[in-house]
């Protein structure tokens, strides 16, 4: 016991000598220094549309204008809660939200929306392509009752399974299949992964899946899921979540950012309130992220450098 | 405990014997009575709930969770209090990563680069264990950064050290005082259960509110997790004290105190090591969880390659987890075993003191070395064998994919049709009262009274979350993936339990699956199985059979040599052995791997709602992605508890009786 203790004593002794000695030796490597425009909050949410949005502005920001980019793997909600606490500066790809949206910018005033990103994005119904090439009016809502003994699963019971994804996209799925009188169960897949995964498999073994679904999206370009016209969305025939029965609204995606953030006259903030590109742009990245596993650098040089016109614009001039 | 087996006259058997069939009597009268009641009154109060409408008691939390929100940056309590603990927090894990993984200011590596840390990290791990857990560690740390990940790892290693150290400094103590203070631990004890059952999404958006986005949430969100392990194994360890040795020395003068420092802790030491291999296995399972919100490290590799379902590239992260915690689980089961040995044979060599001192001096130059050569600082190249790993298993799920899809489809029916829609029919039809009464009399028939009350407190508590229907859903699932998990465990653990090379080859591959992240296998399980209840339980098998295995191992190679050996005296066979013989004594075992196996199989009822189980568990991630339901998915982690307590006590009272009637 004696013994052991010295060892023990001599052991911490060294620890000590080790570390003190690590804490003095000067660093040897030198790496850049910071520019003016400072420390850039983003969020990432997890979907590869706002990682290609993600990493065209932050290399933009980083070669233009030598900001210190810091990326936030959050949740969407998580990230809105950054507004009020500075912890996030911008959100670059907002799908609605219009209840965070009336709590952080309209109540808080503590975020800012910043305009369309020209992304459009487009909510509802969609069933895996083989099943329009062999049944071509499934794409007509009505006709749905008709083939809804194929889409039969263990989970649906004797009626139809419709597929739900990611809880975090606003469903009204549940009351349209009930308001528009569908013999479907609506089944909560519970995550994009689930949901992308059971149109994978559907189309590769030539098995029925209809479903929830939304674009821009990257595994479209792998498996063009057709998308099923509901009843045209009027103003307000969604506005009582029980009765709904009609498609879902257009969904013009928005930038938010800190007020905080647009105040501090950072050049960043001009370069996010002025991002703006199309459709084919964001899926042109998201493939080579998605699809060619590019580092999120690589895939934004290349885009980048082919549009410099674009990014001219966004820095302001 | 195998001592008294050892010492059981075999004719005492009878009694326990008449015991048994009494009980069994008594349970085939409760379920014929509860199916009885089920079906006749089927389609009664079944108490269900639309998925997207919600109950005063969940609009009541929704608005708890509001006003939190809107308080945290005005109220003092927040802004003073919670301000200093996130404050200090960061600090502290901010300081490791300094060290560790992240440079400082204008250098490009941390504090000491990734040579320094595998001759330290080495060189500690000889220290405390031996030379052939030495090497393990060099390689594995080694292999960490051949993967392409040696910052991420050393990243997740600074949060897992900043919490399982807090952990330590807040469970150690709390858990000497409820070995020391019965009462005290009977007070805590149902705060543990609540921080160990409680999902974790449940409480990820509330934990960020307070505590803001940043490594304060997410070493706090994994202490959680790890804190109970830490506190329980310390109070079982002074309880496994004697208490005849604390009296002899009370007897001889020592006061209470100096009997605490000089006799129990000193023996309890072995098992407080146990605990803290416990407690850094728990905080390596909060990995991925806490990547959601902002824990920098391997869990962000996985989240980010789940985006684009890339297989591979979670895979090569999850391996990084694995071998992480396979390193750190030898260290300190090691260590563990040599804290035993030191106390029995007091060694003292010169030479391993020598070697100490050199091993000290090597790990100093090593560290010097990493902070002036750039090879020695940053881990070189980008991942030697990372991309090939993930092509490699990219090319074995495609392979697997697509030679067996033709089968998995009559798998999922089988089991759907077969086993869960029937038992889910039969739980949710029948009226909550007959279904409540049923876990009632289950409880007064293993534990009496006491039981009782518990299981009709949880029942009741269920129904008040407005729930009840989601929950049997749930139950319906897990006592599926139950049943199983314990076949399994029953069926490898019976053949670890005979076989070292058996143990030695599997016992990996058990570890593997307790902590390599869920999202690494569900998208492969998805595309074999689609989103189904089935693909949500065989999710909740691979990480719980483990554990499963793991004690019905341990239970058949505890089976007391003379008993065996009085089997094969006796002429029997291997099945007979196995069957007659093992398998019954190893009852306890049966009983706590059942135990576990539950506890196990509900921990993963929330990941079975991200792939299609539906149930609490969707009703949880919904909960965390939508405001509106935040109040809802609370209601469905405290059902979750409930059930969980309930199903917890119910088998731990099947297990101590088990005991009972395998020592009497």
């Amino acid at each position: 016991m004696e013994l052991k203790t010295r060892r023990f004593r001599r052991g911490t002794a060294l620890l000590l000598a080790v570390s003190a000695m690590t804490f003095a030796f000067p660093a040897a490597l030198p790496a850049q220094a910071a520019a003016k425009c400072g420390t850039v909050n983003l969020a990432d949410n997890a979907w590869v549309g706002y990682e290609a949005d993600l990493a065209v502005v932050s290399y933009v920001l980083k070669n233009s204008l030598g900001c210190k980019v810091v990326v936030k793997n959050l949740s969407e909600e998580v990230s809105w809660q950054g507004f009020p606490t500075g912890q996030v500066d911008a959100i670059l790809e907002n799908w609605g939200h219009a209840d965070l949206a009336t709590k952080y910018i309209t109540q808080q005033k503590a975020a800012v929306d910043l305009g369309s990103t020209g992304n459009n994005g487009i909510i509802g119904w969609y069933v895996v392509p083989w099943m329009v090439a062999k049944y071509p009016d499934i794409t007509n809502w009505k006709n749905l009752n008709k083939y809804a003994s194929l889409f039969k699963t263990s989970e649906s019971g004797s009626q139809g399974a419709f597929l739900d994804g990611d809880p975090s996209y606003v469903t009204n799925d549940a009351a349209i299949v009930k308001n528009l009188k569908l013999n479907y169960k609506v089944i909560f897949t519970g995550s994009e992964a689930a949901l992308i995964t059971s149109y994978r498999a559907a189309q590769a073994q030539k098995k029925p899946a209809i479903g929830y679904f939304y674009e821009p999206q990257w595994f479209l370009a792998e498996v063009p899921l057709v998308h099923i016209k509901l009843p045209a969305w009027t103003q307000g025939c969604d506005a009582d979540p029980k009765t709904v029965a009609c498609d879902y609204p257009p969904y013009p995606l928005n930038k938010v950012a800190s007020a905080k953030f647009m105040n501090s006259g950072s050049p960043a903030a001009t370069v996010i309130k002025n991002f703006k590109w199309t459709n084919a742009d964001q899926n042109s990245v998201a493939k080579s992220l998605a699809v060619g596993k590019m580092k999120d650098d690589a895939a934004a040089k290349i885009w980048v450098t082919a549009h410099p016109a674009i990014v001219k614009q966004w820095l302001g001039n | 405990m195998s001592t008294t087996l050892l010492s059981r006259p075999s004719n005492e058997s009878k009694p326990a014997e008449k015991k048994r069939s009494k009980l069994g009597f008594r349970l085939s009268i409760l379920t014929c009575v509860f199916l009885f009641f089920a079906i006749l009154l089927r389609g009664i109060a079944t108490l269900p709930l639309d998925t997207s409408s919600l109950t005063p008691f969940q609009n009541w939390l929704n608005s708890v969770s509001d006003w939190i929100g809107n308080n945290r940056t005005s109220n003092p309590i927040f802004t003073f209090f919670i301000n200093i603990i996130r404050d200090s927090i960061n600090s502290f894990v901010t300081g490791i990563q300094y060290v560790i993984s992240q440079p400082i200011g204008n250098n490009s590596a941390p504090l000491i680069g990734w040579f320094g840390i595998v001759v330290l990290l080495s060189f500690v791990a000889y220290a405390v264990a031996n030379i052939r857990i030495a090497i393990l560690v060099a390689s594995g740390l080694v292999a960490l950064g051949l993967l392409g990940f040696w910052q991420e790892s050393m990243d997740t290693l600074a949060l897992t050290l900043a919490a399982v150290v807090l952990a330590l400094i807040v469970g150690i103590p709390l858990g000497i005082c409820a070995g020391l203070f019965p009462r005290f631990e009977k007070l805590i004890t149902p705060l543990l259960d609540f921080a160990q059952v409680m999902p974790t999404f449940v409480y990820l958006t509330p934990v960020t509110l307070f505590f803001l986005i940043g490594p304060a949430s997410a070493t706090i969100v994994t202490l959680v997790y790890a804190l109970p392990p830490a506190l329980r194994i310390t109070a079982v360890a002074l309880h496994e004290v004697p208490w005849s040795s604390v009296e002899a020395a009370i007897s001889m003068g020592s006061t209470r105190m100096q009997a605490l420092r000089k006799v129990q802790l000193p023996q309890a030491k072995r098992t407080i090591v146990v605990g803290i291999n416990q407690t850094i296995m728990a905080a390596l399972s909060m990995v991925t969880i806490a990547a959601l919100i902002d824990a920098p490290g391997l869990g962000k590799v996985v989240i980010r390659a789940l985006e684009s379902l890339d297989i591979g590239s979670s895979f090569q992260a999850g391996l990084g987890i694995v071998i992480l915690a396979v390193v750190l689980d030898r260290t300190t089961t090691a260590a563990a075993s040599k804290v035993d040995a030191e106390m029995t044979l007091a060694i003292s060599h010169k030479r391993h003191r020598q070697i100490l001192i050199a091993g000290g001096v090597l790990s100093f130059v090593a560290i010097i070395f990493s902070r002036i050569f750039t090879w020695a600082g940053n881990f070189p190249g980008t991942g030697f064998i990372g991309s090939d790993i993930a092509k490699y298993t990219d090319n074995a799920t495609n392979w697997f994919q697509a030679h067996f899809v033709n089968y998995t489809d009559g798998i999922t029916n089988a089991v759907s049709y077969g086993l869960i829609n029937p038992l889910q029919s039969i739980l949710t039809n029948s009226p909550w009262f007959v279904t409540g009464i049923a876990f009632v009399g289950l409880g007064i028939i293993f534990g009496g009274k006491k039981l009782g009350i518990i299981s009709s407190v949880c029942v009741l508590g269920i129904v008040g979350t407005g729930l009840w229907s989601d929950t049997m859903a749930t139950l319906a699932s897990t006592l599926v993936a139950a049943i199983l998990t314990v076949a399994i465990g029953i069926i490898f653990g019976v053949w670890i339990g005979r076989s070292k090379r058996a143990d030695r080859i599997i016992r990996p591959i058990l570890d593997a699956g307790q902590v390599l992240p869920a999202f690494v296998y569900l998208v492969p399980f998805l595309g074999l199985f689609g989103a189904t209840r089935f693909t949500a339980i065989l999710a909740a098998i691979v990480y719980a059979a483990p554990a499963s295995i793991k004690l019905m191992a341990d239970g058949i190679a505890g089976v007391p040599a003379t008993i065996t050996e009085a089997g094969i005296a006796a002429g029997s066979s291997k099945w007979q052995m196995i069957i007659k013989v093992q398998l019954p004594s190893a009852r306890r075992a049966l009983a706590l791997s059942t135990n576990q196996g539950i506890i196990y199989v509900l921990a993963m009822v929330v990941v079975g709602g991200l792939v299609g189980a539906g149930g609490l568990g969707y009703l949880v991630v919904a909960g965390f992605a939508q405001i509106s339901l935040t109040g809802k998915g609370l209601a469905a982690g405290l059902a979750i508890v409930l059930l969980g307590i309930m199903l917890d006590r119910i088998t731990q009272a099947i297990a101590a009786r088990s005991t009972l009637q395998g020592n009497k």
